[in-house]
């Protein structure tokens, strides 16, 4: 590749190849986007960890190269957004041809107002060399590279790790086991554990090429163009000039065939014309499936990204939602190694993280029906949508390129505290509890995003200073300690302030002076009141921690 | 809760029906299995209703083949 080199991290000898070492509370297997948000966030709350990985450097081809809007929040709360969104390419607009022809035009963030654009578009090996790069800077975090998972031993209190390295094997003993492996999962096989679902019968050409252009940062869809007849492609920005270009080969492409450059380069030179002067990065063909396993949680052994769930490429819905699991996961598994929550707070990850990739499975299905028609009649039905989307706009809400990432709101949550109070406003955009909380452009203390004051611990977002010195004293406190951040109204001692700047968290909140919302550490809302109540707080933090 | 209307309700049947078939002559089969299909995508959104839509979904299929599996949307 002339725009990368992978970096090669070295191998170190383990101590405990030579001598037996002691437990661990929580093992990583996998120094991939997830395995490396994991290690991150437990790193960042001091939690020591280790993270294992077979090979010595970051990803070979670009894979995953779309980062949505939730993922880049999450990596701001880990230190690491503004990395990948500067050397990213941001993104919000999507255009999809059919034919020669523009029919269907989408802006995934219509609205100003947010620090992250909806998209940011990266190779995954700077997205991972960035989580690497930060994961170094945490005395906690410890990477082990060239160390496999061959043997995997759970037992009732804890896990043992059989490690092979260049040096032997050796045993490292733990609590907790975060399994972020990949779609082929060895430790889910080494566990004869099963990932059931569909697998597609189609394949695709992806190419890495470098080539100077001024083709607009949008992504761009085609339908059975002229220049790829009868399948579909997809051209999309990433950094330092290089451009992904997807093309739809069908079931019988031959793989290895279809791999070689001579086969490749008269493909390109159809659709890019005959001046366009470009190199290819890299290329690979690949199939695709849709499914998860059963459980995200076996006892001391918790699943997360591909390992626990796959889905199609279309709608970027595999390294975001990973993102999210360990979101999700790594606060809980905090409490409870403090003894702070009780074990069934783990299942609590398993509810709500299989509800989300079902929502995924569900649109990546979905949207590979459309683009992978499985009959003569489905494909029928999807060339009217795009024949009538040029000039009936219903028809444009049908054409399905792709549904990309949004995070899941956990409405149906068994950790949210129902609302009391009616009048809130509910709907699609609203900050129900289960829903991840809404950026705004704020004033204060710590920078000028509301998401950068929320998050890492429990948050009591009030607006106003209805709260007061004695309820912020009385939260900090507590044995699960929960801050407030406070948007307008006069300073109260051991509060942040933040100004509202235009006026966008009040209207995003549905807030009035008084209203207050709960947060949990991965900034999902989990209860909000009209008013402050500190037993309404403490017994929502109870309900949010399975401390009831 | 609105349901399909199966009671007649063209105001002229055989004109309507004589249209239907024009709107096809001249069309090989796979242009007609298209006009066919954006015909049922634009009238399914102009009822709107998908408690009349499954309904009308179900009863066309009536009859036709093995059972379908009958999906909750």
């Amino acid at each position: 590749m002339k725009t990368y080199r992978n970096p090669l991290y070295a191998y170190q000898r383990p101590p405990e190849i030579d001598a037996p070492g002691g437990r661990r509370p929580v093992v990583i297997a996998g120094a991939g986007p997830v395995g490396l948000a994991a290690a991150i966030d437990f790193g960042q709350r001091g939690i020591p960890v280790v993270v294992v990985d077979d090979d010595r450097t970051v990803s070979v081809g670009s894979r995953a190269i779309c980062y949505a809007k939730r993922a880049l929040e999450i990596l701001d709360r880990l230190g690491c957004g503004q990395r990948v969104v500067d050397k990213g390419i941001g993104w919000n607009v999507g255009k999809v041809f059919f034919k020669d022809e523009l029919v269907y035009r989408f802006d995934l963030l219509p609205e100003p107002g947010h620090r992250r654009p909806a998209f940011v578009n990266l190779q995954q090996y700077w997205f991972e060399e960035f989580l690497v790069d930060r994961a170094r800077e945490l005395a906690a975090v410890e990477l082990r590279w060239e160390n496999k998972v061959v043997g995997v031993a759970p037992h009732a209190d804890g896990v043992d790790v059989r490690v092979a390295t260049p040096d032997g094997e050796y045993t490292l003993a733990c609590d907790w086991l975060v399994v972020c492996d990949g779609s082929r999962s060895p430790v889910r096989q080494i566990l004869g554990l099963e990932a059931e679902g569909q697998v597609f019968r189609d394949r695709f050409l992806i190419a890495d090429i470098h080539m100077k252009s001024d083709f607009p940062t949008e992504r761009w869809f085609w339908f059975d163009p002229p220049f790829h007849p009868n399948q579909s492609a997809l051209l999309h920005r990433q950094a330092d000039d290089v451009w992904r270009i997807d093309f739809q080969l069908g079931w019988e492409a031959d793989p290895d065939e279809e791999r070689k450059p001579e086969r490749i380069l008269p493909r390109l030179r159809a659709m890019l014309g005959d001046k366009a002067d470009f190199d290819i990065e890299w290329a690979s063909v690949y199939t695709f499936q849709c499914r998860r396993m059963q459980r995200f949680r076996h006892d001391r052994v918790i699943f997360a990204g591909d390992a626990a769930h796959v889905v199609s490429p279309f709608g970027a819905r595999g390294a975001n939602s990973g993102i999210q699991d360990t979101d999700n996961l790594v606060w809980k598994l905090e409490l409870v190694l403090a003894g702070r929550a009780p074990d069934r707070l783990l299942d609590t990850y398993d509810v709500e993280r299989t509800y989300a990739a079902d929502e995924n499975i569900l649109n990546s299905t979905r949207s590979t029906d459309f683009i992978t028609p499985k009959s003569r009649v489905s494909r029928t039905f999807r060339d009217a949508v795009l024949s009538l989307a040029k000039s009936h706009a219903f028809a444009r809400r049908l054409v399905n390129s792709g549904r990309l990432s949004v995070p899941a709101v956990l409405a149906a949550s068994p950790l949210n505290t129902p609302d009391r109070d009616a009048d809130f406003a509910r709907g699609p955009a609203a900050m129900i509890p289960g829903a991840p909380a809404a950026d705004a452009p704020v004033a204060g203390p710590a920078g000028d995003w509301l998401l950068g004051y929320l998050g890492g611990g429990f948050t009591l977002l009030g607006f106003g200073d209805a709260v007061g010195p004695f309820g912020v004293g009385a939260l900090a406190r507590e044995r699960i300690p929960c801050r407030v951040v406070q948007v307008g109204g006069k300073a109260t001692a051991g509060a942040t302030v933040v100004e509202d700047a235009q006026g966008l968290a009040v209207r995003r909140y549905d807030a009035r002076p008084g209203t207050v919302y709960l947060l949990r550490p991965d900034q999902h809302v989990c209860a909000r009141w009209r008013e402050f109540d500190l037993p309404s707080v403490r017994a929502a933090i109870a309900r949010a921690t399975c401390n009831h | 809760m609105a349901a399909l209307n199966t009671e007649p309700n063209l105001p002229s049947p055989d004109d309507f029906y004589e249209r239907l078939i024009a709107t096809h002559r001249g069309l090989s089969d796979d242009e007609s299995a298209l006009v066919n299909a954006k015909l049922v995508l634009l009238l399914a959104n102009h009822i709107g209703d998908a408690t009349v839509l499954a309904q009308a979904m179900e009863a066309a299929r009536d009859g036709v083949g093995t059972p379908s599996r009958g999906e909750a949307p």
